[in-house]
Formats: structure tokens, sequence, C-alpha cells
């Protein structure tokens, strides 16, 4: 299948998810229990990765800084600049695409060759809108928490690698945090966050979705799906970036 | 009662089906026999409607299924259950959950009303002490029938199974074609069978439909199968010496 043809058949499967739930009960139980699966579980790798790569670009940032006139603040404004522009909305968004995006894949691609999607049909049900539309939904309203929360870590992390190496001195780094701040920024961020997490669940849910054969199938459609997702964010990255903050 | 005329049905080059035409009634056990590969799943599936038919009218009752919309097409939707041939049940649910499933999402019942429900598609099965299970964890032959009990919970008036006993032991493969008979029976369902086991033919075939390579070959009953002159049906049903040799005893 072309590019053309993959976009095509992607239109008519969102018309087909994006459409009125068959109970809202069910729906809303849906939804916590996706939150669950897709936010609440990502926690940790979250928050580990966010503490890390706080604290390398905040060493980095510090000893790269040779010019003594320069102020050390500088490396805290980087450090939450690098993190609330880019680090915590697209490369948690491209984590997220292998862990969440691989996961989804697989899940729905299973369903669809062991005829567990037929079963749904023939019960009426419209199964792409009944097993996909709670993922994204869930995925849309909990991954700005992750996000806010990626941020926070990720500063503290770099705090941490500053005062524990003795690079950067806490008040400091904590003036550098404040400094030419632009509220703009995190909403730039924030809507970022919103359209990845709609890639990182729709995207592999379209690859499993569609799977035909068996187990094997199924395998290949997970790695397409973190695949192309994660190249999809890297676009809508650049995009969106030219259309927010131009 | 369901009736297809002339259906056809092809992937690409692949005729699959080739001008079928057959009435199956209610109350009774109609089955689809055929080798491997003849269209047996096919042709269940375009009656369901999973499959859309090239050509020619799939009738429920009066209704033409092949024309009507989308939304027509859900409400005899809402009448049918369905057996597949690996079960399908909803790994992520229980065996209780999977039965609940369609009460869930279907029925105005209170909760304890559908609990009991529950209960009797369950008992009606013979499953008992599995509801926390999950379908992994149970047998192929549980699985088949907790299948059953799905597709009964919401009182289909159209039952379809297809290979209900393959890959059974033959006393749970008798078990399993008694049942789905007497649960025809017992609510006067039209009920379509795939299979190709031929205990399953003499047990319950109350109305046979025999097709080889996609044509309709043959129609009859189980009593009318023995005697037939049809060649391909003769090689079909009297493959094994065991039923060569009742056939010369007979
Ligand atoms: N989705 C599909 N796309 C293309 N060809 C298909 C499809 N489904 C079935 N076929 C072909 O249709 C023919 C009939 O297949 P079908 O599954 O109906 O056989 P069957 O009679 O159910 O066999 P079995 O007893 O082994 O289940 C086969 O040649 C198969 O390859
Ligand atoms: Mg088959």
């Amino acid at each position: 299948m072309n590019l053309f043809e993959h976009v095509g058949k992607f239109s008519r499967f969102l018309l087909l998810v994006l459409s009125k739930p068959e109970k809202g009960k069910i729906f809303f139980s849906q939804i916590v229990r996706e939150i669950h699966k897709l936010g609440i579980n990502s926690i940790g790798i979250v928050v580990i990765i966010s503490l890390f790569m706080g604290a390398v670009i905040t060493l980095q940032t510090a000893y790269n800084m040779l010019n003594p006139l320069l102020p050390d603040y500088l490396v805290g404004y980087t450090t939450r600049e690098s993190m609330l522009l880019e680090f915590s909305s697209t490369i948690v968004g491209l984590i997220l695409a292998g862990k969440v995006g691989s996961n989804i894949a697989s899940e729905i691609g299973s369903m669809r060759v062991t005829e567990q999607i037929d079963a749904l049909e023939i019960m009426g049900i419209n199964s792409a809108n009944h097993l996909i539309l709670p993922k994204i939904v869930a995925a849309i309203f909990i991954n700005p928490f992750l996000y806010v929360l990626s941020v926070f870590v990720g500063i503290l992390g770099g705090l941490a690698a500053g005062y524990l190496t003795s690079t950067v001195a806490v008040s400091e780094f904590i003036y550098g945090i404040q400094y030419g701040f632009i509220p703009y920024y995190i909403t730039y961020s924030l809507i970022k966050t919103a359209v990845f997490a709609f890639i990182i669940t729709a995207v592999p849910s379209y690859y499993g979705y569609y799977v035909k054969g068996g187990a094997l199938e199924v395998g290949k459609a997970s790695t397409k799906a973190v695949v192309n997702s994660s190249i999809l964010i890297l676009l809508a990255n650049v995009i969106l970036t030219q259309i927010l903050l131009k | 009662m369901i009736r297809l005329e002339n259906v056809n049905k092809a992937f690409g080059d692949l005729k699959v089906l080739n001008d079928i035409s057959i009435t199956f009634e209610s109350g009774k056990t109609n089955l689809i026999i055929g080798q491997s590969g003849s269209g047996k799943t096919v042709l269940l599936k375009s009656i369901i409607g999973l499959h859309d038919v090239d050509n020619g009218a799939i009738y429920y009752n009066d209704r033409n299924f092949t024309e009507l919309n989308h939304k027509g097409k859900k409400e005899i939707r809402k009448e049918m259950g369905m057996v597949f041939q690996g079960g399908a049940l909803f790994d992520s649910l229980n065996v209780k959950e999977n039965v609940k499933f369609p009460l869930d999402m279907f029925s105005t019942m209170s909760e304890k009303e559908k609990n009991k429900r529950v209960e009797f598609c369950l008992d009606r099965v013979n499953i008992k002490n599995a509801n926390h299970l999950f379908p992994a964890e149970i047998s192929g032959g549980m699985q088949k029938r907790v299948a059953i009990a799905r597709a009964i919970a919401l009182n289909p008036k159209y039952l379809f199974c297809d290979e209900p006993n393959s890959g059974l032991d033959p006393v749970t493969a008798i078990v399993i074609d008694n049942l789905i008979q007497e649960i025809t029976k017992e609510f006067n369902m039209t009920t379509i069978i795939n299979t190709h086991d031929m205990n399953s033919v003499m047990e319950i075939g109350e109305k046979i439909l025999f097709i080889s390579k996609g044509y309709k070959a043959w129609e009859g009953n189980k009593d009318q199968i023995f005697n037939t002159k049809n060649q391909a049906l003769n090689d079909f049903v009297f493959a094994s010496d065991l039923f060569k040799n009742i056939k010369k005893s007979t």
C-alpha cells in the first residue's frame, strides 16, 4: 500500500472510531481502565528518564559554559527550557510510542486474528469505536499530566546533579529556572503533548485493527506501528512548532 | 428462517461461492458440510454479513439483509448469536464477564437479572465454578461451551456455529452437538452449523447443505444422505473404512 492509500484508509478508520459509543456507562469505565493502563503504568518510565535527562542537560550545559562572563543561573534556565519545550513533550512522546504503541498494536492485532473483533461486530457493536476511542480519549487526558510530571522531575534532576557535583549552586539554579519564563511555552507543549497522545494511540490501533494472518503478522504490525508513529511524532513536532512559535 | 438466493462471493480472482440458494428453517439444526477449503466458513460469514456478498440475496424471515443499511443490519445482528471456529472469547474478560458482555451492551436488565441470566446460560452448557477463570485458563472444550453460552445470552433468533466440535474428543463433541440441538428446539431458533464431522451429521443433521468447491452439490437430511447417488457426496461421506463398512452392512 502506498502513502495515499494509507491516508485514505486511516481517514475511514477514524470515522469509525470517532462515532458515538454504544453505552455511556461502559465507555466511561473503559476510559478509567485505559487511563490506568496507558497513563499510570507509564509514570515509572517517565520519572526515570526525565530525572536522568534533566541531570545530563544540567551537567553538559555547566561543563560547556567556558566563558566566565556567562552567569551560572543560565544552567538552570537552559535545563528548564529544554525540558519544557522539547524533552518532556517530544522525547517522552517517542518513548511512549514505543511502550504504549507496541502494546496497543499487539492487543488489537491479536483480537483481530483470534476473531474477537468479528465477535464484537456480529453483536452489532462498532468494534473500532468500542476498542479504540477509550484509548485515544484516555491518552489525550492523561498525557498532559505526564508532561507536567516530566518537567518537574527533570528540573529536580538537574538541581540535584548541579548540587551533588558542585557545578551549580542551588540558589543560582533556582534563580535560573525562574528567569525569563514565558508561560505560552507551556501551552505550546501541552498542545504538542495532546497531539502526540493522539498519534501514539490512533496509529498503533490502526495497524493492529487491520492485521491479516496470525501471530507473526501481529508482531510485524506492532513494529510498523512503533516506527511510523515515531516518524509522525517528529513530523508533527516540526509542523506544530512552525505554526505555534512563529 | 433464513433464505439464500443465488449468493456469490469471490476474493479477487478466486471464486469461493457460486450461486448458492437454500432455505434454512427455524427450530431445526441446519448443517453446512463439505471438505476443508470448500467455502463453509466464507458462506457462514457471508450469511451473517462479515463478508459482503458480490451478488445474490440473504433473507432473515422476510427482511433482505443484503440490502439493509448499517443501522438495519445492526438491528438484525442483535438477534444473532455466533460461535466462532476458535471460540473468540474476549481474552481480557473472565468467563462470567464474557457471557455478561452482550447483556451489558444491549439489555435493559438490572444487575441482578443479568447475573441470573449468566448463571442460567453457563448452567445450560454445563460450566460450573469457572466464573472467575480467564479464557487462557480453561480447556478448548470449555472455551467452546462458554462461547455457546455467550451466543445464547440475549436469546438469539438465529444461532451460527463454525465447527463447534472440531478438536474435541468424541464424547464432548456429541454433548455439544446435542446441546445445540436442544437449545434450538427449546427456543425455536434458526441454527446453522458448519461441520466436517460425520458423527455430527448423523446425530443432528435435520437439514444438510453439502458444498463442494463453492457450489451447492446436494441438499437433504441425515436419512437421505446414506443412499445418495451424488458422487462427490458419496466420496465425502464414505471416506472412512468405518462408514464404508456400515454402508455395506445395511
Ligand atoms: N478473507 C479471505 N481472503 C481470501 N481468500 C479467502 C478468505 N477467506 C477464505 N478464503 C479462501 O476461500 C476458500 C474457502 O475457505 P473457507 O475458510 O470457507 O473453507 P472451509 O470450508 O471453512 O474450510 P475448513 O473446513 O478448513 O474450515 C479457501 O480457498 C480460502 O483460501
Ligand atoms: Mg472453516
